[in-house]
């Protein structure tokens, strides 16, 4: 693909099965998955342990995606989506899971999915999807106590920065590492709507101020963006972010130096949480159902 | 006497030479770029040039706009006093249309609902900003999309025969929604009537705020938008009358505020 | 628990806050809406039973515009859904 046409916003799709897990030996499969506005993504679990998963961008037809996803999560498993007795959908896309037997609310489903990939200490969980950002308040079992979605502006989301990527011509996955090659913090873009912070970017870019400069001031920008959204549910330690856009290293850094406060190490893929979750309640809710409960 | 007003907006500077608050004697609009007061120079000479006057045959200057303290008491331009747009509008309107009650002003960052008084002042407003949803922004960028000119995306929604729905409420998920309805098929008439009434609604429950009362006038670069009145009088339930180079209200009532003032 | 519906953008905050403690699933609120903002849905936060209010998914991206009417710019402000909640579990935050 030449330079001119690259979409640098992109993201590779990607799937990965644990190599010492075997579902021969386990008493229940489930799995989770997760429609998003932008990304789909799939996990498989075995009695509750994560197993196999894939995350790959959501076309044009959602339904067609699930089907996709999950046989991609399949792929290297001999498993297919028919052995799986319980699959819980959520997401924006959640009601388009043909083979999932119920939805639950992706707030709910982070939640637990967080308290899997992070450990049981979490208590505030960040998630930046694509489209949307939600700050959710737990308990030590992984119940939500409140919640904040925030749904209409793509400040604050995935998507603004995927524009960015598309202005400095870095793809998406170097753009976070890009923002923090600066020696010092510019001042933040002063707009947090991306339209008119592409604008401002543009005029500086045009200045000669450099796309280190230029991507340092919208990951400064959309920072402080999230931080008033947090507030408003308040903080609590453990603090953990997922999604896609916790793999910025520009983003969570950013986070970690205004709040004071050092999110959590994730041990897995934090793009996974709502899948994850949602593989888990498909165990306890399969469990129920044949009474293991 | 003559007086100038000087709209410095997010997009467009836009100049109106006043004699005796009846004649006007030149209108001019030029692009504002990152130099503020170079850009609004040279559209002020434009003006100049247009009737072969000089600044210093121009007794009052007001101005107004979202860059309007770049040129407060800057030379050459030398604004005097300053002024909201609310304001400028509603002075500018009321001049136009004396029975004028409620305006609306669409530009290119911001929207704005004005209800007159008596003499053109401001009883009440409402400001939509710094949300490109709201704006002449959302049009530019949905243009964009479609891949056609700003200027055409009125006569297109005008030859639509179908409404469809606009679930996005914010510009840059506005785009993606047309790039996927461009590739379903869906008809660019379509496409851009949906775009005005999304655009409409947004505007009419604005202006909802500071209630609609008879006359009601629409001003701003979007008015010249001949796609965006149908829908918003629907949404309004109400006429709404579009004045003469409603571009140019704002500028228009800042040039005959210059008069009130320098009449003082 | 507190569900905070909406958004925030370029020109401010808009949520319209639920307590879903307080709320007892009784429908006030949906019924004295007259844009169709709010709604009932099955509190499955944890696979609960019970209902209870929230915004729909489609007005949580525009309740500025669509509560846009009930927020006069001067005047006395009467919010339908506020007044016809007893046990005062909505709070709008605008």
């Amino acid at each position: 693909m030449s330079e001119k046409s690259r979409e640098f916003w992109r993201w590779r799709e990607y799937r990965y099965t644990m190599p010492d897990m075997d579902w021969h030996d386990t008493k229940v499969v489930t799995a989770g998955v997760d429609i998003g506005s932008v990304g789909s993504k799939a996990a498989v679990m075995l009695d509750g342990e994560l197993y196999s998963y894939a995350a790959m961008r959501t076309g044009g037809e959602s339904e067609e995606t699930a089907i996709k996803v999950m046989n991609w999560a399949l792929e290297e498993t001999e498993l297919k989506t028919e052995n799986v007795p319980y699959v819980v959908g959520t997401g924006y896309g959640r009601v388009n899971v043909p083979f999932a037997k119920r939805t639950i609310t992706e707030i709910a489903c982070h939640a637990r999915g967080a308290h899997y990939i992070y450990g049981p200490t979490v208590r505030t969980v960040l998630d930046i999807g694509g489209q949307d950002c939600k700050a959710i308040r737990c308990d030590e079992k992984g119940k939500v106590m409140s919640f904040l979605m925030n749904d209409k502006c793509a400040a604050g989301t995935g998507r603004g920065l995927e524009v960015f990527t598309d202005l400095i011509r870095v793809p998406i996955e170097e753009l976070g590492k890009t923002s923090l090659d600066v020696e010092d913090e510019p001042p933040p873009v002063s707009n947090t709507c991306v339209i008119f912070a592409k604008a401002e970017s543009l005029a500086l870019l045009r200045q000669g101020r450099s796309k280190e400069k230029v991507a340092a001031a919208y990951h400064l920008a959309m920072v402080n963006r999230i931080i008033d959204l947090l507030i408003k549910v308040g903080i609590e330690k453990d603090f953990v972010v997922t999604g896609g856009v916790a793999k910025n290293t520009g983003i969570v850094s950013r986070l970690e130096r205004k709040l004071g406060i050092r999110p959590l190490e994730p041990k897995l893929d934090p793009i996974l949480a709502g899948a994850v979750g949602a593989a888990l309640f498909a165990k306890a809710l399969y469990e129920k159902e044949i009474g293991l409960r | 006497m003559i007086t100038a007003g000087v709209d410095v907006g997010a997009k467009y500077a836009k100049i109106v030479l006043l004699e005796d608050a009846k004649n006007i004697l030149a209108n001019a609009k030029g692009i504002v770029g990152f130099d503020i007061l170079k850009s609004a120079t040279e559209v002020f000479q434009k003006a100049l040039d247009n009737t072969s006057l000089k600044r210093d045959q121009i007794v009052h200057v007001v101005a107004t706009g979202m860059g309007r303290k770049a040129i407060h008491m800057k030379p050459p331009i030398n604004a005097g006093e300053i002024v909201p747009e609310v304001i400028a509008d509603a002075k500018g309107a009321y001049h136009l249309i004396p029975t004028v009650k409620t305006v609306i002003d669409v530009g290119a960052e911001e929207g704005r609902g004005v209800k007159v008084g008596e003499n053109g002042k401001v009883r009440d407003f409402v400001i939509n900003e710094r949300c490109a949803a709201g704006a002449g922004t959302f049009m530019e960028t949905m243009a964009r999309a479609l891949e056609v000119g700003v200027e055409e995306m009125g006569p297109l929604a005008l030859k639509s025969t179908k409404a469809i729905p606009m679930n996005a409420q914010c510009c840059v998920f506005a785009e993606s929604e047309v790039v996927t309805l461009i590739h379903s098929k869906t008809s660019k008439e379509d496409i851009s009537k949906a775009i005005h009434d999304a655009m409409a609604g947004r505007i009419a429950s604005m202006v909802l705020r500071v209630g609609v009362e008879k006359d009601v006038a629409l001003i701003g670069g979007v008015a010249q938008n001949p796609g965006f009145l149908p829908p918003l009088e629907k949404e309004l339930n109400t006429e709404i009358l579009v004045p003469e180079h409603p571009q140019y209200v704002g500028a228009l009532g800042a040039a005959l505020l210059a008069l009130e003032m320098e009449a003082k | 628990m507190q569900a905070h519906y909406g958004y925030k953008d370029g020109s401010g905050d808009y949520f319209i806050i639920i307590d879903t403690d307080k709320c007892n699933g009784c429908g006030k609120c949906v019924n004295a809406c007259p844009y169709g903002v709010l709604e009932l849905i099955e509190d499955e936060f944890d696979i609960e039973d019970g209902l209870m209010a929230a915004v729909t998914e489609e007005q949580r991206k525009k309740i500025k515009y669509s509560c846009g009417p009930c927020k006069p710019v001067s005047g006395e402000r009467r919010l339908p859904c506020v007044l016809a909640c007893e046990p005062k579990a909505i709070i709008h935050s605008w």
